[in-house]
C-alpha cells in the first residue's frame, strides 16, 4: 500500500479517495494490531505501576499520618468523624458495617443461609455437592422419597460475582477514606477549615452537580446491565443447560468447550456451527437489506413529498407516520395474519383472478425472507422519511438553484448534491442502524417466527429460515432444550461481529465528528 | 421580430416545456402518493373492519365483514384483556416519569459538563450497548423471580427493569442539549446561578421539545414491548402486557376462537397510542431530526 501525502489525497476523485481511506485501512491492519498488543503491555505496565504507587502512598500515609489517621485504616472514617467532618465519616464507617455484615454475617438475614465469603469460596467449583434424593421408610413402611438441595449452581455464579463486585467496591471506598485523611492532614497544616458537611450537601447541586445527576442513571446500569452482562459472559464458559439446571443438576466450568461446540465443525447429528454459519449470514444479508431499502426509499419519498408543487404534504406524512405511531406488535402481527395461508392476501389475490391456488407465503424459504424485507420497508420508511426531510430542508437552497443555472438535470442534483449530503450527515445514523437491524428482534418474531424451520439443522433449538442471530438467541434460552451457555456464546459472538463491523467502519467514514464543534 | 422578441419567445416556450414536465413530474407522484398511502393505510382499514365482523371469530380471506356488531368488543371484558390493558397502562405512566428524569439527568451532565471519567464513560456506555440486551434477560428473570416479581406480579419487575437500563438511551437528548449555546450557561454561572439553577431555570425551558420526545417515547415503549414482557411474565395471564397477552390469543390452539377479538383488542390498544402521538407528532419529528442525527 503506497502512502500518498496530503495533497495528492485531495486531487483523488470521490471514489479514489473513498478506496484509498478503505485499502489503507486494512493495510494499517497489522501495525494497528501491534499497537494493540503494545496498548495492552502498557495497560498492564501502567495498573502495576498503579498498584505500586498506591501501596506506596498507603505506607507512606499510614507512617507519616497522625494517630487518626492511622486508626482510619481499620476504622474506616474514624479520621472524618475526629476531625469535624461527621456527615462523610458516618457514610465510610456504614459502608464498612455493611461490607462486614454482608462478608461474613449476612447468612442470618437469607433463607439460604451463605454469607458473602462462602459465596466467594465456592465460585471456582460453583458447587460440589448436588441435590440427592432420600428414601425414608416410615412406621408403617410406607418408602417416600424427598429431594435435598444442597448447592445452587446459579446463585453461587450470581452472589459469587456479585460478592466480587462489592469487594471491588469496599476496596475503592477504603483508598478513598484513607485518602481523605491524608487531604485533611494538608489543608489542616496550612490553617485552613476543612469542609462541613454542609458544604458537601451543597456541592452536590453545584459543583459536584455531576456526580449527583448521574447517581441513579449509573447505579441501574450498573446493577441491570453491566452485572449481568458480566454474569452472562461468565456462562458462556460453564455447561449451563436444561441438563445441568444448576439444582437438581449442578453445572460447571467448562472452559472453551461452548465456543469450540459453537465454531468448529463436528460430525455428530447436532451442528451448531452450521446454524451459526447459516444464520450469521442471513443476519448480514437481512441487516444490508434492511437499512439500505429503507434509507434510500425513505429519502426518495422524502423528496417527493418536499418536491415545489405537491399539495397536501401534511396529510401524505400524517398518512405514513401511521405505521410508528401504532404499536408495532399489532401492526406486525397483522400483517402476518394477513399473509397466512387462508389469509386476506391470498384471498383477494384469488378473487381478482391474479392466482389460482393460496400462495404459502410463510413456509417457503425465500418468499418468507422477501417478504420480512418487504414488510420492513412498510414499518421503516417513516422513521427515514421524517429524518432525510429534517436534513434535506437544511440543505442551501442556492446549491439547487447555482446548479440549475449551470444547467444540471435533477439526477445529476441527486447523486452530485442531495446524496452527498445526506451520506455525510447520517453516515453514523446509517452505521447505529445496520448493527439495530442485525438485533431487530420484533420484526421477525412477530412476523414469522423465525420459521419456516430448517429441517436440516435440526435439532439446533428449532432453527428456521429467517432466524436472525437475535431471535435464535431468545430460542436457545427458551422452549424445551434449553442451552443457556450456547445462548452466551451467541451473545458474546454478536458483540464481536457488531464491534468489528463498527471499527471498520469508525474508521472508514471521512470523519467522525468533533462534538465541541456544536457548542 | 426583433432578436431580442425572438429571445423572449425561446424563454418562454423553454417555461412552458418546464411547467409541462413538471406537471407530468408531478402527476407521477401523486399517483406515487396515492398508491403509497393506500399501501400503508389497508392493514389499518382492514384490522379496524375485522374488528367488527361478528359471523364468526376465525381467520377468514375476505374483506367486508358479512354481518357486523360489537361482540367483539364486549367479550373482550370477559377476558384478561382489561388487566393487561391496565398492566401496561401502570408501566407506560411510570416509565414515562422515572425514565425521562433518568434519561434528561444523563443526557444533560454529559453534554454540560466537562468531569474527569467522561469521555471513558461514553465509550464504556457505547461499547456496552454493543452487547444485545436480550442476553441480560436470563439472569434478570432468575433475581426478580427471588423478589416474587415475576409471572403475576410482573408489573413491578417490568418497571424496573425497563428503568433501570434507560440510562443508556440518552444519545437523542444529548445531542439536542449539545445545541444549546453553553455560552447561555456561563452567563448565569457568571450571575452567581448553581448548577441546579441553570438546568432547573434556563436548560429546561429550552429544551421542551426533546422532553416532550422522551416522555413520548417512553410512554409509548411498553405497548410495543415483546420481549422482556414475555420473559418475566413466564405464562402467567395475570402479569402480561397487551403485547404478550394478545400475541397468545394467534397461537395455533386460540386462533380461531380469539381472531376477531385480537383484532377489536388491537384497535383498542392502538387508538389511544396513536392520538397522543399525533398529539405531540411535532415533537416526536424535532427529536428524530434534531437529536437523532447529530447523535
Amino acid at each position: 500500500m503506497k502512502k500518498i501525502d496530503e495533497l495528492e489525497y485531495l486531487k483523488l476523485s470521490k471514489w479514489n479517495k473513498f478506496v484509498y481511506r478503505f485499502l489503507s485501512f486494512f493495510a494499517a491492519i497489522p501495525s494497528k494490531l501491534w499497537g494493540l498488543v503494545k496498548a495492552v503491555g502498557r495497560f498492564f505496565k501502567n495498573i502495576g505501576l498503579g498498584i505500586s504507587r498506591e501501596c506506596k502512598d498507603l505506607v507512606t500515609t499510614f507512617v507519616k499520618g497522625d494517630w487518626k489517621t492511622k486508626l482510619s485504616y481499620v476504622i474506616m472514617g474514624f479520621g472524618n468523624i475526629a476531625r469535624g467532618q461527621i456527615l462523610r465519616g458516618v457514610l465510610f464507617l456504614l459502608m464498612e458495617v455493611v461490607f462486614i455484615f454482608y462478608m461474613f454475617f449476612s447468612q442470618l438475614l437469607n433463607a439460604d443461609g451463605s454469607n458473602g465469603l462462602q459465596w466467594l469460596s465456592k465460585l471456582p467449583t460453583l458447587g460440589t455437592q448436588g441435590a440427592e434424593i432420600v428414601e425414608t421408610t416410615s412406621r408403617f413402611g410406607t418408602v417416600t422419597h424427598t429431594t435435598i438441595y444442597h448447592d445452587n449452581s446459579f446463585k453461587i455464579l450470581l452472589y459469587g460475582v456479585l460478592t466480587l463486585f462489592f469487594i471491588a467496591a469496599f476496596i475503592y471506598t477504603w483508598r478513598a477514606n484513607i485518602r481523605q485523611n491524608k487531604i485533611a492532614e494538608q489543608i489542616l497544616k496550612t490553617g485552613k477549615p476543612l469542609k462541613s458537611g454542609k458544604d458537601d450537601l451543597r456541592s452536590l447541586v453545584d459543583d459536584n452537580f455531576h456526580k449527583t445527576l448521574l447517581a441513579l442513571p449509573l447505579t441501574g446500569i450498573l446493577v441491570f446491565t453491566v452485572m449481568p452482562i458480566f454474569f452472562m459472559i461468565l456462562v458462556a464458559f460453564t455447561n449451563y443447560d436444561f441438563e445441568h439446571d444448576g439444582l437438581s443438576t449442578l453445572f460447571h466450568w467448562n472452559g472453551l468447550a461452548g465456543f469450540k461446540e459453537m465454531l468448529t465443525w463436528n460430525s455428530g447429528p447436532v451442528k451448531y456451527s452450521a446454524a451459526f454459519g447459516e444464520i450469521l449470514t442471513w443476519t448480514l444479508v437481512w441487516a444490508f437489506f434492511a437499512t439500505f431499502t429503507n434509507y434510500f426509499l425513505g429519502i426518495f419519498v422524502a423528496m417527493m413529498i418536499n418536491k415545489k408543487g405537491i399539495r397536501l404534504k401534511k396529510l401524505w406524512r400524517t398518512v405514513l407516520v401511521l405505521t410508528i405511531a401504532i404499536p408495532q406488535f399489532i401492526s406486525l402481527l397483522f400483517v402476518s395474519q394477513m399473509f397466512a395461508k387462508n389469509g386476506i392476501v391470498n384471498g383477494v389475490l384469488k378473487d381478482i383472478g391474479l392466482i389460482t391456488a393460496d400462495i404459502d407465503w410463510w413456509n417457503s424459504p425465500s418468499l418468507a425472507r422477501i417478504l420480512v424485507i418487504v414488510i420492513n420497508i412498510w414499518i421503516g420508511i417513516p422513521y427515514l422519511m421524517l429524518i432525510a426531510t429534517g436534513i434535506l430542508m437544511n440543505i442551501p437552497a442556492d446549491l439547487y438553484e447555482s446548479s440549475r443555472i449551470d444547467g444540471a438535470s435533477g439526477w445529476k442534483q441527486f447523486s452530485k448534491i442531495t446524496l452527498p449530503y445526506m451520506l455525510f450527515i447520517t453516515g453514523p445514523y446509517l452505521l447505529t442502524s445496520f448493527t439495530s437491524n442485525m438485533n431487530n428482534f420484533n420484526v421477525i418474531y412477530l412476523l414469522t417466527g423465525g420459521g419456516p424451520t430448517n429441517t436440516a439443522l435440526s435439532g439446533t433449538s428449532n432453527v428456521g429460515h429467517t432466524d436472525l442471530l437475535i431471535t435464535w438467541l431468545f430460542k436457545l434460552t427458551t422452549g424445551a432444550n434449553q442451552k443457556y451457555y450456547l445462548a452466551s456464546v451467541v451473545g458474546i459472538l454478536v458483540f464481536l461481529v457488531v464491534a468489528i463491523i463498527t471499527l471498520v467502519v469508525y474508521n472508514v467514514l471521512p470523519s467522525v465528528k468533533n462534538e465541541e464543534d456544536f457548542q | 421580430m426583433s432578436k431580442q422578441q425572438k429571445e423572449a419567445q425561446a424563454v418562454m416556450k423553454q417555461h412552458m416545456g418546464l411547467k409541462a414536465s413538471q406537471r407530468l413530474s408531478n402527476t407521477i407522484i401523486y399517483i406515487l402518493l396515492v398508491i403509497m398511502a393506500v399501501i400503508w393505510l389497508i392493514p389499518f382499514v382492514l384490522i379496524v373492519l375485522q374488528s367488527f365482523r361478528v359471523e364468526s371469530t376465525e381467520r377468514v380471506n375476505y374483506i367486508i365483514p358479512h354481518s357486523w356488531g360489537l361482540k367483539n368488543y364486549k367479550a373482550l371484558f370477559d377476558t384478561s384483556f382489561p388487566r393487561w390493558y391496565l398492566n401496561t397502562f401502570i408501566i407506560a405512566l411510570f416509565q414515562c416519569v422515572i425514565q425521562t428524569v433518568i434519561v434528561l439527568c444523563m443526557a444533560y451532565t454529559l453534554s454540560r459538563f466537562r468531569f474527569k471519567m467522561r469521555g471513558k464513560l461514553m465509550r464504556f456506555m457505547m461499547i456496552l450497548g454493543l452487547f444485545p440486551g436480550m442476553l441480560t434477560m436470563l439472569i434478570l428473570y432468575n433475581v426478580l423471580a427471588d423478589f416474587n416479581l415475576t409471572g403475576e406480579h410482573s408489573v413491578p419487575g417490568l418497571i424496573l427493569v425497563y428503568v433501570a437500563s434507560s440510562g443508556m438511551g440518552y444519545y437523542v437528548s444529548k445531542g439536542f442539549f449539545d445545541t444549546i449555546p453553553k455560552a447561555l450557561d456561563e452567563a448565569a454561572r457568571v450571575d452567581g446561578a448553581t448548577r441546579f439553577q441553570v438546568l432547573y431555570k434556563i436548560i429546561l425551558p429550552l429544551a421542551k421539545p426533546i422532553v416532550i420526545y422522551t416522555i413520548l417515547t417512553a410512554f409509548m415503549a411498553p405497548w410495543g414491548d415483546f420481549v422482556f414482557a414475555a420473559y418475566i411474565a413466564h405464562a402467567k395471564e395475570l402479569g402480561m402486557n397487551v403485547a404478550v397477552g394478545l400475541n397468545s390469543w394467534l397461537d395455533k390452539d386460540h386462533v380461531t376462537k380469539y381472531y376477531t377479538m385480537f383484532c377489536s383488542g388491537g384497535v383498542l390498544v392502538a387508538l389511544p397510542v396513536a392520538i397522543l402521538f399525533m398529539c405531540l407528532q411535532k415533537y416526536y419529528v424535532e427529536g428524530v431530526t434534531g437529536g437523532a442525527v447529530k447523535g
